[in-house]
């Protein structure tokens, strides 16, 4: 029988962490993400983990750090929130550009000033153009799987890029639940040794990240956006090759109950595994309604998105995030995968829940209510306080 | 040391405070209103920044221009106030996390330009707000969540660090000899220059219960009994130096501050029209 835990969000990646044998963690404090550090930190020393931990003065220097250790053919993990991922930024672009395939926890938190600990998605969609690989989770079983994957992803040969495994703030960071832990030696055999194709050594020297003309700057761009490409494949042979050893099933979205659906709604983490409740609550009253929940937001799931929306009469978006000037922005990705079909169903964009504020079973039943009433829009703001 | 008139600076609709009790930070803020109230400053023409940490809630407890910015970057913030409106008399709090580690460039920076502002770092040797990890202050051997097994990174020794950086005025206080902390915070306020104060802030909830002394008291009794004066500090031994630190004021001298030195050699070539 396999072993199970009660782990919080953020130990569940701390474990994560461990399971895949990373061998580098780098990371400064920032709420709500420090116990996923501090508890590697410990394992560190104690000897539970084979890796070395450094402390850095700021998250800037984490990344840089990690993008190091990667280039030198570590296998490297930090986690950082907000204001830290925000911070890293230059760096996120690096470790994409050097196509090191670091792996990072982020706790999704609202961007400050005011500030704030408090969930929302702005920090890591902000950094939707960076490159790097982002999957969105909803359980903390999800998160502790999410970083073996996330590995064998971001080291193939093929993607050769760094990957973000996102949650909510206190919602999966701070809240307990069962994971079934992962037995080491099926681990190792699922994932084995990073072995990267080129890395700074002495005896076969490299470099990375010299200058570039523009001469080849657009081909080194070019193959990033391949990498990216390449991946929908990786990703689902990474996520079958797990379901047969380990049992549990992950797509690049997760279905509910959309085969019959009229009534779409479309949304990520926690705020999605909710909105099931709603749709059991609606299909008792005889709507047909269903939900897809959005996992892989880089690359973004367009076949999938495509699939599942294409027969619905309304898809509902909602968003925990905002660009200002635009609105939601899994709004305006869905409306764009969907925007070349011959069938366009019409699509709401909702805003709700930012800074933490509470999305209930029943405030995702009034989106339903809304657009049975109402025209669709691009912007329709939730409960909001006008 | 009770003095009425610092709730003229509180923003009481604010309070209570958010510091666990035994904190030394609510101590320490007492002090900077008291020399604030001592100088008699206008409060419309103080400006109290803050960086982030348990020291980062400061400024929202103040009745002033006050601005709570990002981590490590309180003084470049302050440096844009005081740039841009030298008459203002800006105070900046910061963590020790937040001036020497992640501020720790800008930190230097501000010391050698001289430029006037003064800098209060409330050090409790640890990162309080998140929970207690080890900080560029906190001392070899002792404990903290990410030095289960004792810290071992020599700490920065924060007077000797703004001495060397080029700041001209520099003290050291602690949060037990609340007399001496005030005579050094008004002192610093109305030094022109860049002024350094370093208090040893005690923090019983991340620190103490740590490092055996879970009771605000004993944390408090911990820097009581480590100050030593200047002084006194220069007659004993090194072994009696051990695990001690001196206390009072180890820099104060004049040189040309930046705001008034970019007036003089910059702005008045312009308008004369040399080069
Ligand atoms: S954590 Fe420490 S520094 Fe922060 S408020 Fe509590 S006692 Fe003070």
């Amino acid at each position: 029988m396999s072993t199970q835990k009660v782990l919080m969000g953020n130990h569940a990646l701390s474990w994560g962490a461990v399971t895949s044998r990373v061998q580098v963690i780098s990371a400064y404090p920032i709420t709500p993400q420090t116990q996923v550090v501090e508890l590697l930190s410990e394992m560190c020393t104690d000897g539970t983990l084979d890796a070395e931990f450094i402390k850095v003065e700021s998250e800037h220097s984490a990344m840089a750090a990690c993008i190091g250790a990667s280039a030198a053919g570590a296998r490297t993990f930090t986690a950082t929130s907000a204001q830290g991922l925000a911070l890293m930024h230059e760096m996120l672009h690096w470790a994409v550009g050097g196509r090191l395939p670091v792996v990072m926890g982020n706790i999704n938190r609202a961007m400050a000033p005011p500030w704030t600990i408090w969930t929302e998605q702005t920090d890591s969609l902000s950094q939707r153009d960076t490159g790097w690989l982002q999957v969105y989770a909803s359980s903390n079983q999800e998160v502790y799987d999410s970083v073996l994957m996330a590995y064998k992803i971001a080291e193939n040969r093929k993607v050769s890029l760094p990957m973000m495994i996102v949650l909510d703030a206190f919602f999966l960071s701070h809240t307990s639940e069962n994971v079934i832990m992962i037995d080491q030696n099926k681990a190792d055999a699922y994932l084995p040794k990073y072995d990267p194709e080129f890395k700074l050594d002495v005896k076969n020297p490299h470099t990375f990240g010299g200058l570039t003309t523009p001469d080849w700057y657009m081909e080194l761009r070019y193959n990033i956006q391949k990498g990216m490409d390449d991946s929908y494949q990786v990703i689902r042979d990474a996520q079958s090759e797990f379901k047969s050893v380990f049992g549990r099933d992950y797509g690049m979205v997760e279905e509910y109950k959309c085969e019959d659906a009229d009534v779409i709604l479309v949304g990520m983490a926690t705020a999605a595994s909710t909105g099931k409740e709603s749709i059991d609550i609606l299909r008792n009253k005889g709507v047909k309604a269903g939900l897809l929940r959005i996992r892989y937001f880089r690359p973004f799931p367009f076949e999938d998105v495509r699939r599942v929306l294409k027969n619905a009469k309304q898809i509902l978006v909602l968003d925990r995030n905002l660009s200002p000037g635009l609105g939601g922005i899994t709004f305006q990705e869905v409306k764009s995968a969907m925007y070349n079909e011959k069938n366009k169903p019409p699509i709401y964009g909702f805003i709700m829940g930012l800074g933490g504020r509470d999305i209930t079973v029943e405030s995702i039943t009034n989106l339903f209510e809304h657009a049975k009433k109402n025209d669709p829009q691009d912007i329709i703001w939730m409960e909001v306080k006008k | 040391m009770y003095n009425e008139n610092i709730f003229h600076y509180l923003r009481t609709n604010k309070l209570p405070h958010i510091w666990c009790p035994g904190c030394a930070h609510g101590i320490i803020t007492a002090s900077i209103l008291r020399g604030i109230d001592k100088l008699k400053l206008d409060k419309n023409k103080t400006s109290v920044i803050s960086g982030i940490g348990c020291s980062g809630r400061t400024p929202g407890y103040l009745d002033m221009n006050t601005l709570h910015t990002t981590h490590g970057r309180s003084l470049t913030f302050a440096t844009g106030i005081k740039f841009a409106n030298p008459k203002l008399t800006v105070i900046d709090v910061m963590g020790d996390g937040d001036a020497l580690a992640i501020g720790g460039n800008h930190f230097i920076h501000a010391c050698r330009r001289n430029i006037d502002i003064t800098a209060i770092i409330f050090n409790n040797n640890i990162y309080g707000m998140t929970g207690g990890q080890y900080s560029p202050t906190t001392p070899v051997n002792a404990y903290a969540s990410t030095a289960p097994y004792g810290n071992v990174e020599p700490p920065f020794d924060i007077v000797k660090l703004a001495t060397g950086a080029g700041a001209t005025f520099v003290a050291r206080g602690d949060a037990f000899h609340v007399a001496l902390m005030d005579k050094i915070i008004e002192q610093a306020i109305s030094h022109k220059g860049f002024s350094v104060v370093e208090i040893m802030a005690t923090c019983p909830t991340q620190f103490g219960r740590r490092n055996k002394m879970k009771e605000p008291y004993q944390m408090l009794d911990f820097v009581a009994n480590m100050a030593v004066s200047i002084k006194k500090w220069n007659e004993i031994s090194e072994e009696e130096k051990e695990g001690k630190f001196p206390v009072g004021v180890f820099v104060d001298e004049t040189r040309s501050e930046y705001c008034e030195s970019y007036e003089e050699n910059i702005l008045k070539k312009v308008q004369r029209g040399e080069k």
